[in-house]
């Protein structure tokens, strides 16, 4: 039971919660992420998203201290998703470091397709596609007016001489509108191999389908002209 | 009981002086055990390099050339002149340097944003890079300072857990690429920070009017402290040195502000879609203090999300009437201005969002001229579709 009275997701079978608590703690980097805790409050006085969200990295670190399952699960749901993952919380004097713990729980959300993650990332799935697809995460393209409206005139002055302004930066890998660099297409296969090596595509696949089937059918056209087998990229984890 | 009567001593003479071991321990020693061992190929720092001093005391080695540039998404993408001043820096001492396009970024900024990944896949992309600069015959330079931390944390990780090196090996025998590990990570504000004496010495605009602040960037000196640069000269040694010696060096001033070791409110998912924080936090919390504490010309960082957030979360918080208002660009653009680089055709700052003009005004840059030099070139290239500029053209 939870030591909060009003502690929400108690209609999630206590099982379920414990198996991704353990989940974890069996991941590799646990064990240096947690020493215990002073209660002192240095990571939340230095957390950027304490000051503007209902969240504490303190509270991350106790809870999974004092092994109270259900509040993980509600952690889990909730503000995990509020970290900045800036880990100025390892300023913590017993070198506990809750940005870590937080990095290990989201992926067991994402693997686990929670709805909770899928709701966090969903409007950020695009942004999987471009760095799953391409090896960079940004483009000059993405430099709209209608996606940047907060950031001032100068996104539509880029915007309207993108091919122009792209093509007067002297390194010749900037000359791209669609990716950061001129990335090979030999290393984005090879990225692509990574992440069906290493079974990244089915934690895709169940966090938002439509960006899984569209990443595996142009990355897997794209390995078929080069004459690879995908067939032969199953996950090796799994050995 | 006695009673103090006089002040306490003055920072600048009191020393800290760490003695015995470090509290972390020698990645290296570790990293030259697995290559003994024949689990891993460890690529040493090419001379001529550098030594400096890292926060627990270890020397670290800083290669001047032979670089291996692994570039930044958003450096790249959103802030090019970014990524051309180290490349225009690197040409103007004549360095061997290698800009490849078998790169990909670290994919870290989408790992610590969404944890679309695993451990496993992580560290595959990073030694798939370092196989690749290994291949192309250089050491790599990481431009970003969130691929530096991310690199440092793989480190961490394939040093001490037998069941992802194996992992890693698996994948890397795959894609027929060799298991190589740097035997230093090296951030490029590191060597900018090596190189700021020379720096200074081709310097032809004079800073000594310009007051700046820094911001250290929270993956270069948070995430796996023990590497980052610290100098005793500098804060006495208890903040990193970073960009803060290379202000000095140009004759620049560092100003102080109490919210020095706050991250900008980058937040890697908040950046891209959950904007109000960002904006919040780095207004409230980075601009605004260092404009009511210090009141700067410019504020100076060393990362791509910081350039980014500090820069581009100021436009729309004028509406509220906040107190914003401080021209953002990284450490190496501020040593290719003071060393006359062009500040559109090699610094970008059109891409930029607060005003830069007064800041140029008072480092003696006619931006009117400069802005015309630039829109020649670019007429050139609008009349000609397959023409770009060249390093030539930057510099003419």
């Amino acid at each position: 039971m939870s030591i909060y009275k009003d502690a929400k997701y108690m209609d999630v079978p206590y099982e379920e919660k414990k198996k991704l608590f353990q989940e974890v703690k069996d991941d590799m980097r646990w064990d240096t992420t947690l020493y215990g805790c002073y209660e002192c409050g240095i990571c939340v006085a230095a957390c950027p998203s304490a000051r503007f969200y209902d969240f504490s990295p303190r509270v991350f670190a106790q809870i999974m201290a004092r092994e109270d399952v259900d509040t993980f699960y509600e952690l889990l749901n909730d503000s995990v998703w509020d970290c900045s993952q800036c880990f100025s919380c390892t300023r913590c004097p017993r070198q506990n470091n809750p940005g870590a713990i937080i990095t290990i729980m989201r992926e067991v959300a994402v693997n686990h397709g929670l709805t909770s993650a899928k709701k966090a990332l969903k409007a950020y799935s695009r942004i999987i596609y471009k760095i799953m697809s391409t090896g960079t995460q940004v483009a000059p393209d993405m430099l709209q007016p209608d996606f940047f409206p907060d950031w001032g005139p100068d996104v539509k002055a880029v915007s309207e001489n993108l091919d122009v302004w792209r093509r007067a930066i002297p390194p010749e890998t900037m000359h791209t509108t669609e990716l950061a660099w001129d990335v090979s297409e030999k290393t984005r296969l090879e990225l692509y191999m990574i992440w069906k090596l290493t079974g990244n595509l089915e934690m895709i696949e169940k966090i938002d389908e439509g960006i899984f089937m569209i990443l595996e059918e142009v990355m897997e056209e794209l390995l078929d002209e080069h004459g690879y087998d995908i067939d032969d990229y199953e996950n090796v984890l799994e050995d | 009981m006695s009673i103090a009567t006089a002040l306490p001593p003055k920072a600048s003479t009191r020393e800290f002086i760490r003695k015995g071991q470090p509290p972390t321990e020698d990645y290296r020693e570790l990293l030259f055990e697995l290559e003994a061992k024949g689990e891993l190929e460890v690529q040493r720092v090419p001379e001529p390099y550098v030594e400096v001093e890292t926060k627990y005391g270890r020397k670290k080695k800083i290669p001047l050339e032979f670089t291996w540039h692994h570039k930044s998404c958003g450096q790249c993408g959103h802030i090019p002149g970014y990524s051309t001043a180290i490349f225009w820096l690197n040409r103007q001492f004549n360095k061997d340097y290698h800009d490849p396009k078998d790169q990909s970024s670290c994919t870290a900024w989408n790992y610590y944003a969404s944890s679309t990944s695993n451990s496993a896949a992580q560290a595959s992309v990073a030694i798939r890079n370092f196989a690749q600069a290994k291949l192309d015959g250089y050491f790599p330079l990481i431009h970003c300072g969130t691929s530096y931390g991310h690199y440092k944390e793989v480190r961490e990780e394939i040093l001490h857990h037998q069941k992802l090196r194996d992992q890693v090996r698996k994948v890397m025998d795959r894609l027929k690429m060799p298991f190589v590990f740097p035997e230093e990570i090296v951030h490029y504000s590191e060597w900018v920070h090596v190189m700021a004496d020379d720096i200074a010495k081709k310097q032809v605009l004079d800073f000594s009017n310009i007051r700046t602040t820094v911001h250290p960037a929270c993956h270069y000196h948070k995430l796996v402290v023990e590497d980052a640069i610290y100098d005793r000269d500098l804060y006495d040694g208890q903040r990193t040195a970073i960009v803060s010696g290379l202000v000095k060096a140009l004759g620049a001033e560092v100003a102080d502000y109490s919210t020095w070791h706050d991250c900008c409110g980058f937040g890697f998912r908040h950046i891209l879609v959950s904007r109000d924080f960002s904006r919040s936090f780095a207004t409230i919390r980075k601009i605004e203090r260092m404009k009511e504490e210090a009141n700067p010309d410019v504020t100076l960082t060393h990362d791509t999300g910081c350039v980014t957030t500090l820069d581009k979360s100021q436009f729309s918080t004028q509406a509220h009437g906040r107190n914003v208002g401080i021209p953002v660009m990284s450490d190496a653009q501020f040593a290719a201005l003071a060393m006359g680089a062009h500040p559109y055709k090699v610094c970008q700052l059109h891409w930029h969002g607060v005003d830069m003009k007064p800041l140029m005004e008072k480092m003696g840059i006619d931006h009117e001229k400069a802005w015309a030099e630039f829109e020649e070139v670019a007429g050139r290239l609008k009349e000609n579709g397959t023409e770009f500029m060249t390093w030539e053209d930057a510099d003419a």
